[in-house]
């Protein structure tokens, strides 16, 4: 048996009025791989800040055992200086700074009042080959795209000299590609002798990666599985132990299906990027909706599903735009205005909650009513009652979790965010709803309900398109699937006929073509 | 006897449970300006040499009358910052630009009313067309009222001929002045000529309420005003209680209750202690007036929540179908409009105006809206909030030229009281998390 590196023993770590971590055990052997799972909220992220020293001795009960000795660390510093170091799961990198600027910020080369710059670079450029990054380390992280801005994050780490290196959903924003080209590098580091610790969300990449897997539940650890066995350990083996209970069936099945007539028809749809308006992100694509279908949008990062579902949407991304927008079979001419999209009966509901779809400083209430304010007012002037009872009515409809609706959206868990922001839009009363990611970063419990929901706007006679990245999801939810790549729709298969084996073909095969 | 010995040990967990129980960490973090306020003013009240004197009756009517202007801007001041953290510079100069274009006029004849319409149309002139820099061209608002700050003043300068010019219309002096006309005549006393016979110095139990300096002319209207006032406030506050209890709104009757009493108990007493003195001053009316129309914006309006909404998140508010930009350019359009009307109450205040007239009001009422709890990124803050933030301040002056407190070390005593009130905005909020 190994060495073990890292012990964590009893740790204890309590919030004012929750516990946040009860008891958790882990340990973790020289030169393993550790993936730590569990739903949003179970503590993986608190028990990894313990661990670094962002929590730091004294707020926590417990010991830590790093390379058999017991550690007290009161910052960051002091875990780095044993190679303890944690990639966090939003990018820390200035982009107005260079890659080699970046890697040492906090970390100077040379003395503090006199940096040595061109050790600084060839260091950089050193870690960066091990990172499989070509770029030269004087170029602005900016210019680089994210799944090479985690490379520089790792890189950045390794010059650190990291011996147990912590990454936090480090695929989280990669698409496929470069996500499996991140879990490879992981592979090969741990040839080289380094201990890693994976925390995530993504179970198939888990199974391809982790040596062992452990379990956090509610604040606890539930079990530690091997994962060495013949077989890998299949996805419902690990989510049974994150939710404790197997889930049979992650896509709840919908009852008596009933399509109607088209919708919505968009043809020949084509806009260009913002910035550079020779490029197109939306390339000649041509799909149509029926009444109580759900129609799932597939392609990898970057594919141009985003753009295309706001260019629809009140053309809020994108400029010069041509084709054609059907509505009910009537021509629409639609404006550049999201609020002329709305009275369309179209809702766009955002990838990116926090950033684009959710007032954090406000409340449950304020936001729920905010895209149909004037359903809640009469001549502009709010009816306090009337918009409560609105979110009340939304709260339970869409088992919000919350003490009130006038807590702040700010506070709620990604999960229940994320049914506020449906919230919003269901209230809008649109037809068509065009749904980004609406999983994106949620646990598996919250992700059911919100399948459910999709299920239920269906079954109301809506038209649900379903942009998502993660193919299992596509395949469970939709009646029909598009497949778009590099702006383009290059294929559509109906739902009993499409595997993700026909689909991943597709998008390789229109990449040759390319 | 058992219990009285193990009643002592547990004092501390008693005192736990009490603050646990009764919420007093929320309390104090809800109310900390409130507590401030009580604060100062008794530390005022009670210092050595000048005990009362800061809430003698004539010095409550200066103390609104010399602040009128921090609540009207504050109000606007308000709306920009919630968009965002924005701010407007340049009010101080638009004061003076308004006043100076309204006092010119008067001086050369022109109808009074006609004046005040104009100076009212060119403040909101000149906050349409900073807004319109603002929220269409995107030139930040730093920058874009900073211009105005400077080419304002030069236009008042220019209008004044670099003079000051006096108003001597009665009207208008007694409409937006503080002099001894500024005040809502006693017209209840006039209708009827009885009471006249009951507030004498001869009758006990009135001039024991009242005070003998003050009986004989105390004024009843104010205090029916004050009465009424009072009334409808505990009348609407109770309506909403029942409604809110109908709809099953979970609420603390008993928080509730008390704020209710103290607000009215408050009023009551501001308007008797203005009954003392002259009255009803006019200026209140106006600041009341201001002050109830945008509590009602920012509560109860589709602008209001657009502009919180706006500053809480940009982009979620444009994609909710808002147009984001008009609520830039609604805020900035407004703030001009209540300079015009601060320029009206300045002009009004100093029976004239002088080139210099309005220097530092931006900052002023900047800093009434910080201490008042509004967020430096935009998205929250209240006009209650500013009200307290701009009286805070108001009384800490009052005070400090009472007390007799050196000039320079007033704008010190100012600024730390601001980095204190910001600072403790921070540190509760972040307690929070």
């Amino acid at each position: 048996m190994a060495k073990i590196l890292l012990e964590m023993k009893n740790i204890t770590k309590t919030f004012p009025g929750v516990k946040a971590l009860d008891n958790v055990n882990l340990q973790v052997e020289e030169g393993e791989i550790h993936a730590l799972v569990g739903e949003n909220g179970a503590g993986k992220s608190t028990l990894m800040n313990v661990l670094s020293g962002i929590y730091p001795h004294g707020t926590y009960e417990g010991d830590i055992i790093y390379d058999g000795k017991v550690c007290r660390f009161s910052t960051i510093k002091d875990s780095e200086k044993l190679g303890i170091v944690i990639i966090h799961q939003e990018l820390a990198l200035v982009p107005e700074m260079t890659i080699g600027e970046n890697m040492y910020l906090g970390n100077e080369c040379g003395h503090k009042f006199a940096i040595n710059w061109n050790q600084t670079y060839a260091e950089a450029d050193k870690y960066l080959k091990m990172v499989g990054l070509t770029e030269s380390s004087k170029v602005q992280v900016k210019t680089i795209g994210t799944g090479k801005q985690q490379l520089v994050e790792i890189a950045k780490a390794l010059a650190k000299k990291a011996r147990l290196l912590i990454l936090d959903e480090p695929t989280s924003s990669l698409n496929e590609e470069d996500s499996r080209a991140l879990l490879d590098l992981m592979l090969s580091f741990k040839k080289q002798g380094m201990t890693m610790i994976i925390i995530t969300h993504k179970l198939n990449e888990v199974a391809y990666v982790a040596d062992k897997i452990t379990v956090i539940r509610d604040g606890s650890t539930i079990e530690t599985i091997d994962n060495h066995g013949q077989e890998p350990v299949s996805e419902e083996r690990i989510i049974k132990g994150m939710v404790g209970r197997e889930i049979t069936n992650r896509f709840p099945k919908r009852e008596g299906v009933q399509i109607g007539d088209v919708k919505m028809e968009v043809s020949h749809w084509t806009s260009h990027h913002p910035l550079y308006p020779e490029k197109k992100v939306v390339d000649d694509v041509s799909f149509y909706v029926r009444e109580g279908e759900v129609v799932g949008i597939y392609g990898l990062m970057g594919a141009g599903r985003t753009e295309l579902a706001m260019s629809i949407f009140g053309q809020s991304y994108g400029v010069n735009f041509s084709g054609e927008l059907k509505l009910n079979g009537q021509h629409v001419k639609l404006r550049k205005s999201e609020a002329d999209a709305i009275r369309h009966k179209i809702a766009y509901v955002t990838e990116d909650r926090k950033g684009n779809g959710l007032v954090l400083s406000q409340s449950i209430k304020v936001n729920t009513s905010l895209a149909n304010l004037g359903a809640v007012s009469s001549h502009t002037v709010i009816d306090g009652d009337k918009e409560y009872a609105v979110a009340e009515e939304y709260r339970d409809k869409l088992k919000i979790k919350t003490p009130s609706v006038e807590q702040l959206v700010g506070n709620l868990s990604g999960g229940n965010q994320q049914k506020v922001l449906l919230a919003k839009w269901m209230f809008a009363e649109p037809d068509i709803l065009l749904l980004d990611e609406p999983t994106r970063g949620i646990d598996v419990g919250a992700k059911y309900e919100i399948y459910c929901i999709i299920n239920d706007l269906a079954a109301a006679g809506k038209c649900v398109v379903l942009i998502s990245s993660e193919l299992p999801e596509v395949l469970g939810m939709s009646d029909r699937i598009y497949i778009m790549n590099e702006a383009k729709i290059i294929g559509e298969m109906k739902a009993e006929d499409a595997t993700q084996e026909s689909i991943m073909a597709a998008i390789l095969r229109s990449g040759r073509g390319a | 006897m058992s219990d009285k010995v193990s009643a002592k040990p547990d004092l501390k967990q008693r005192v736990t449970d009490f603050t646990q129980k009764y919420k007093v960490g929320e309390f104090f973090q809800k109310y900390t300006m409130i507590i401030a306020l009580v604060v100062v003013t008794i530390v005022f009240a009670t210092w050595k040499g000048k005990e009362g004197l800061i809430l003698l009756p004539s010095n409550l009517t200066g103390l609104i009358a010399e602040n009128a202007y921090v609540f009207v801007l504050a109000a606007g001041m308000l709306l920009c910052i919630l968009t965002g953290g924005n701010i407007d510079l340049s009010v101080g100069s638009v004061v003076c630009f308004t006043a100076a274009i309204g006092c010119v006029m008067m001086a050369s004849g022109i109808n009074i009313w006609i004046a005040v319409l104009v100076m009212l149309a060119i403040g909101l002139a000149i906050g349409v067309f900073q807004g319109f820099w603002i929220s269409k061209v995107r030139v930040p608002a730093f920058i874009a009222t900073l211009a105005g700050m400077y080419a304002f003043r030069g236009f008042s300068n220019v209008v004044l001929n670099g003079y000051r010019v006096d108003i001597s219309n009665e009207t208008f002096l007694m409409l937006f002045g503080n002099g001894k006309t500024s005040f809502i005549p006693d017209f209840v006393r006039d209708l009827f000529p009885g009471l006249n016979g009951v507030f004498t110095k001869e009758n006990a139990f009135l001039t024991g309420l009242i005070g003998e300096n003050f009986v004989t002319k105390f004024n009843v209207t104010c205090m029916c005003i004050g009465l009424i006032a009072a009334l409808i406030f505990v009348i609407f506050k109770v309506r909403k209680i029942l409604v809110q209890k109908k709809l099953g709104i979970s609420q603390s009757i008993a928080g509730q209750t008390v704020s209710i009493v103290l607000i009215a108990a408050l009023a009551l007493w501001v308007s008797f202690k203005l009954s003392c003195y002259r009255g009803f001053p006019m200026v209140l009316i106006w600041v009341g007036l201001v002050l109830g129309v945008y509590a009602y914006i920012t509560n109860k309006t589709a602008i209001g929540r657009h502009l919180y909404a706006v500053g809480g998140n940009e982009k979620a508010t444009a994609l909710s179908g808002v147009k984001t930009r008009n609520v830039y350019w609604f805020a900035y359009a407004n703030i001009g409009l209540l300079a015009g009307l601060a320029g009206i109450l300045t002009a009004g205040r100093a029976k004239g105006i002088d080139p210099v007239y309005g220097e530092g009001y931006e900052m002023d009422a900047i800093a009434a809206c910080f201490i008042g709890g509004a967020s430096a990124y935009g998205g929250t803050g209240k006009v209650s909030g500013m009200i307290i933030g701009a009286i805070l301040m108001g009384v800490i002056n009052k005070g400090m030229i009472i007390v007799g407190v050196d000039a320079n070390y007033q704008k010190v005593v100012k600024g730390i009281v601001l980095l204190i009130a910001v600072m403790f905005d921070v540190l509760s909020k972040r307690q929070k998390r």
